[in-house]
């Protein structure tokens, strides 16, 4: 998170004079009220499951559980942004799972025959496979100008077909160790363990009712140290950032604010970094979402071509008439979602190792609601990374939250529905505060 | 005849940074056909959306009576429900429905809220028989032309039981036969007692079908004259139109003309929907270094179809012509062609078209020129700020920091914005559409002083606009647009308002001759 582009809707300058302390703090941190929700939705289920929820197997779990939707909901917000919808996600990904597995295990399926490929190879034939499916999509949507909503919609019927018909109804597995380590393995540990300086034995910390527990596992040092280098290099670029700014002459945040916002993601990130080392480090899952966090942040905010996407979607007829080609980049944000629905597909068959016909069933309304949660406008044009991975997050979070607590699965879509109507208008209600 | 109908006294309506009505006061008699004339933006159709509802009571100042009854209509409903009802120049039809359905609209005959489709039909018919349409009641809108399109509007405000017809511009988009049923239409209604307020460019109808002619400029009424006597004429009408001081209205310039620099020869382009409508008929222009080329004409002269076209084809189909530069014909068929050979086009709507206003001004400076702030592919936020920060300071663009959204800037500094972005795309001909349409007049001194300087750099200016003294001085040259075609060629010191618009006219006539044979 570099520190003046969270978001392309920026605030007057003047508006921080009469703002709240926990307003601040949201500021400070750069994505309104959604992050306060998501933290007080932490604190709740943290002092509703006696501090169950913040142990090192839950945190992992967020990730663990989680990361194809927070791979997808990258490829949904550049679609949202553009003014678009994708509604096939989930059947596109299941369809990509299915590829990925009858290209491995080697089963005879319709058409393509017996086959048993290098895992290597097949991930490549289903990345590809991925964008040709957003070539396809995305024909009929920027070219032949039908609307993304039916195209995607028969998108949805296709690949849930074509699902079907490749598998033939019955799932494909088990998948080779090297692959299913996609999305159920750690990072391998090189540099050792030290026991948790808490100790097991450690009692939690009680702030009033908040139980925070700590001690653990041996801590994996390899994942503390990238927490570490993370940290420090945000902070690199924090200050980079600040100094450019002030070099032009802009109004930056006083150096109290700046370290408050700094001290609070470096808090967080070290937060997570050593409760994932107290169990077994990094998700390899976790490292393929943070590396395609960072990706699409620099796209997003540094790129011709993210400008171009986030132009189109401000306003198509002005980005036409300033030399943009709209129709390519609405052709480009399809590609890139297929690609990600490929990964996507195949992080979910990894995970269940075995490729169903009905995996990836609805998928597509938990990655729209998480780009919508991070603060994605329906009309177009705005949208963020940092939001999107905090919509995804919080969504993660909710269901981990639930499962512990034991919420029956009825109350828990009943509740996740109020959530997200809840969650969007107060961040709706911030923005036209701040606007 | 002499009974006043429309009353309004000292009506004042303020938008933000303009006034658009000064204290105007305006009287319309029953059964009299009366014209609204005056320039675009004089505040002719304010004044009528004033009346007819559209602006709220207590949206303006002053007060107006209807049939001695003061009005305070909160929307159009219950401005219609007296009586007064208004045509837009957009029509308000949905081409969809059918003509019964559109006629009655938001009137829909029923009882219980089941149409009753029998009377509707034969309610309909009735009202096309008094409008002189012979169409059957359920033909589709999208099936009628203009015309009778607007033909359906009237007969649609006759069925509200319409005591004063208000038509903006009625006859824009109409030929002459078109014209001429329409206004004979407002004759016979004349007769049967309904008052017309006819907004309208076209001096020649005015002058042959009103019995009152109100002259509106800058807000304010500058005469009302008694035309049923038939010695009011056009010349007479436009003095009233346009006479004003232009002393320091626009910078000095000393123009210093270079080499012919782009030339568009024998354009030909065809409306994208009615492909039978030719809307630019065989147009040439050109432009040399260093000189600023008018276009002046009125709304729907087909002046900004006419730029859009070149530029990359954004507008229409085209059909026939060539674009040529420094001497060699160019390839503009596309809009990232048309930048390439430095073709630029600034917008005149630039909310619509111009703008992304939910980004901030350095995104929208950088946009048409991306490459000038990125390194293969990736932007350098440095030197996009300072970009800004150099266009922001040359243009004197009002706004706190680079990084406001352009929403929250005036409309002057929105303008300026949109000239930034071309101006940083580093184009040599600049077409400028409209460039100061709604914005005051300090501003557009400045845009003006930033038009001598492009122009001093060398660069070919093309300037459309509406308003004829803007035209006449700022421009070196002159073409006058009328119907799709060059009307008339004058450098602008030989140029003055009555002949540009004697020009307009001819044309006008021309076309109707045209088609009478």
């Amino acid at each position: 998170m570099s520190a003046n582009t969270t978001t392309p809707i920026i605030a007057p300058a003047d508006s921080e004079a009469q703002v709240s302390v926990g307003r601040r703090i949201a500021k400070a941190v750069g994505q309104g009220g959604l992050l306060l929700v998501l933290l007080l939705f932490v604190v709740f289920f943290q002092v509703t499951t006696n501090g169950v929820m913040l142990k090192p197997l839950n945190v992992t779990n967020v990730f663990l559980q989680n990361g194809y939707i927070l791979v997808m909901a990258l490829g949904m917000l550049l679609i949202i942004v553009i003014g678009h919808i994708d509604l096939s996600v989930g059947s596109v990904a299941g369809f990509l799972g299915a590829i990925v597995a009858v290209l491995m295990v080697g089963v005879t399926v319709p058409v393509l025959g017996k086959i048993q490929l290098d895992p290597i190879l097949a991930v490549a034939i289903t990345l590809i496979a991925g964008g040709l499916i957003g070539v396809w999509q995305g024909f009929w949507v920027a070219y032949l100008r039908v609307p993304s909503f039916i195209v995607t919609l028969a998108g949805m019927l296709l690949f849930r077909g074509a699902t079907l018909f490749m598998l033939g109804g019955q799932p494909v597995g088990p998948f080779p160790e090297g692959f299913r380590a996609i999305s159920s393995g750690f990072i391998p540990e090189m540099i050792g363990s030290v026991p948790d300086p808490f100790g097991t034995g450690t009692p939690p910390i009680a702030v009033g009712p908040l139980v925070v527990p700590l001690g653990g596992g041996p801590i994996q040092l390899t994942t503390l140290l990238l927490g570490v280098v993370l940290s420090a290099f945000l902070i690199f670029i924090a200050f980079r950032a600040r100094s450019e700014q002030l070099k032009y002459g802009f109004s930056v945040p006083s150096m109290g604010q700046f370290w408050l916002r700094n001290a609070l993601i470096i808090a967080g990130i070290m937060f997570i970094a050593y409760r994932l080392a107290g169990y077994k480090g990094l998700p390899i899952v976790a490292l393929i979402a943070f590396i395609l966090i960072g990706m699409y942040m620099f796209i997003t905010l540094r790129t011709v071509i993210g400008r171009r996407i986030y132009a189109v979607g401000g306003n198509a007829k002005a980005a036409m008439l300033s030399g943009v080609n709209s129709k390519r980049m609405v052709f480009l944000t399809f590609i890139n979602m297929g690609a990600l629905a490929a990964l996507g597909g195949m992080i979910i068959a990894a995970r269940f190792n075995s490729a169903t016909p009905k995996a990836g069933y609805g998928f597509e309304l938990d990655v729209i609601a998480a780009t919508f949660v991070g603060g994605a406008s329906a009309y177009g044009g705005v949208g963020t990374v940092a939001g999107t991975v905090i919509g995804a997050i919080f969504f993660g979070l909710l269901n981990i939250g639930m499962g512990v607590m034991s919420v029956p699965i009825d109350y828990q879509f009943m509740f996740k529905a109020l959530v997200l109507l809840f969650a969007v208008y107060f961040d709706v209600r911030t923005k036209n505060k701040e606007g | 005849m002499s009974d006043v109908l429309l009353e309004m006294r000292g009506i004042t309506k303020e938008f933000p940074g303009v006034k658009a009505l000064k204290d105007v006061s305006f009287s319309v008699r029953a059964g009299e056909i009366h014209a609204l004339v005056g320039e675009n933006g004089a505040g002719k159709s304010t004044l009528m959306k004033v009346v007819s509802g559209v602006y709220p009571t207590g949206s303006y100042d002053g007060q107006f009576f209807f049939k001695g009854e003061e009005c305070h209509f909160h929307n159009i409903r219950e401005s219609e429900h007296k009586g007064i009802v208004i045509i837009h120049q957009e029509l308000a039809l949905v081409p969809q429905l059918s003509i019964t359905e559109n006629i009655f609209l938001a009137n829909e005959q029923a009882t219980n809220g089941v149409i009753n489709w029998g009377l509707s039909h034969s309610k309909a018919i009735e009202l096309l028989k008094k409008v002189g349409l012979s169409e059957t009641p359920d033909t589709k809108i999208s099936h009628l032309g203009v015309g009778k399109q607007q033909l359906v509007e009237i007969a649609k405000a006759l069925s509200k039981n319409v005591e004063l017809l208000i038509l903006d511009e009625p006859t824009s988009s109409l030929n002459e036969n078109d014209s001429q049923a329409l206004l004979q239409l407002l004759r016979e209604f004349r007769a049967q007692g309904i008052a017309c307020v006819l907004i309208s460019h076209k001096l020649k109808e005015v002058e042959s079908v009103a019995d009152t002619i109100t002259v509106l400029r800058d807000g304010a009424v500058i005469e009302s004259l008694d035309a049923r006597g038939g010695e009011v004429t056009e010349d007479r009408i436009i003095r009233g139109m346009v006479g004003r001081d232009m002393t320091h209205r626009f910078p000095p310039r000393s123009a210093k003309i270079g080499e012919m620099l782009l030339e568009v020869r024998n354009w030909k382009v065809r409306h994208p929907i009615y492909e039978d409508q030719m809307v630019i008929n065989d147009v040439s222009i050109n432009v040399r270094r260093g000189e600023v080329v008018g276009i002046a004409g009125l709304m729907g002269a087909g002046r900004t179809e006419f730029a859009m076209s070149v530029f990359g084809r954004s507008w229409g189909h085209f059909v026939s012509g060539q674009v040529v530069r420094d001497g060699r014909e160019i390839d503009v068929s596309t809009i990232p062609k048309a930048v390439a050979n430095g073709i630029a086009y600034a917008t005149e709507d630039r909310k619509t078209y111009g703008l992304i206003l939910i980004n901030d001004v350095k995104t929208n400076i950088t946009l048409a020129n991306l490459g000038g702030v990125s390194t293969s592919g990736v932007i350098s936020p440095p030197k996009e700020v300072k970009v800004a920060n150099d266009y922001r300071d040359a243009l004197q663009i009002k706004t706190p920091s680079v990084k406001q959204i352009a929403v929250n800037l005036s409309g002057g500094n929105q303008q300026k914005v949109v000239l930034s972005k071309w101006l940083f795309a580093d184009p040599d001909i600049l077409i400028l559409d409209e460039p100061t349409r709604g914005i005051d007049v300090g501003a557009k001194y400045e845009i003006y002083t930033i038009i001598n300087r492009l122009a001093a750099e060398g660069k070919g200016i093309i300037l459309i606009s509406s308003e004829l003294p803007e035209v006449l001085g700022v421009s070196d040259r002159i073409y006058v647009m009328a119907a799709g075609r060059i009307a008339a060629e004058m450098p602008a010191a030989d140029a003055t308002q009555e002949s540009i618009m004697k020009a307009i006219m001819q044309m006008a006539r021309a076309g109707a001759e045209e088609v009478v044979l």
